[in-house]
């Protein structure tokens, strides 16, 4: 498998990804 | 006026700027422009005469960065890091910070003076090099998304998650 951070928008996207888990994590936490 | 707190997010937001800046132009432009440069010939002009100094501010600004924003939380520090309830927003971005300054100085300029040649490093060293440079400033570039995201919800934290 190729690994994502090898092209801009992969970088980009998983960025964008990791923004969306956090961001429900910390929903979840603060009971949101 | 509440000087240490205001100076420090001025400061914090002029050094970032800086960092993620320059963090952006090696990646969205610098990648791109070595590689052509590479192909005709012309790359020792980016690496004698660009990289040195893109480095530096890169990396000291980074620096800047970290401290101003340890003085803007002041006695917040540990709830923030510790991810306390009050303070997990900008605890997630001081986290991901942390960790690209971690980045910054472990991996990407210990790497980039093995390929600039300000320290002595065979060709097999250079290209493995070269590769974990790249890989620590893709991955930083891929966490400063999620980590500005943060930075702005912990100054607006109804905004984000009200």
């Amino acid at each position: 498998m190729k690994n994502p951070l090898d092209s801009l928008w992969g970088t980009i996207i998983t960025g964008l990804i990791l923004t969306l888990i956090l961001h429900n994590a910390v929903s979840y936490y603060l009971g949101g | 006026m509440d000087w240490v707190p205001a100076s420090s997010r001025w400061i914090h937001l002029l050094a970032g700027v800086m960092w993620i800046g320059l963090l952006y132009y090696f990646n969205f432009v610098n990648v791109a422009a070595a590689k052509a440069a590479a192909a005709d010939g012309t790359a020792a002009g980016i690496s004698k005469h660009v990289m040195p100094r893109a480095l530096l501010w890169f990396r000291w600004a980074a620096v800047v960065t970290w401290l101003s924003g340890a003085a803007l939380l002041g006695a917040n520090f540990g709830a923030a890091f510790l991810l306390q309830k009050s303070h997990v927003a900008i605890g997630i971005g001081a986290w991901l910070g942390t960790i690209m300054l971690i980045n910054v100085w472990g991996l990407i300029w210990p790497n980039q003076k093995k390929i600039l040649g300000m320290v002595p490093a065979t060709d097999e060293e250079k290209n493995k090099a070269r590769r974990v440079a790249f890989l620590a400033s893709r991955t930083n570039t891929m966490l400063s998304i999620p980590m500005l995201y943060f930075m702005a919800a912990g100054a607006h934290t109804a905004l984000f998650f009200g």
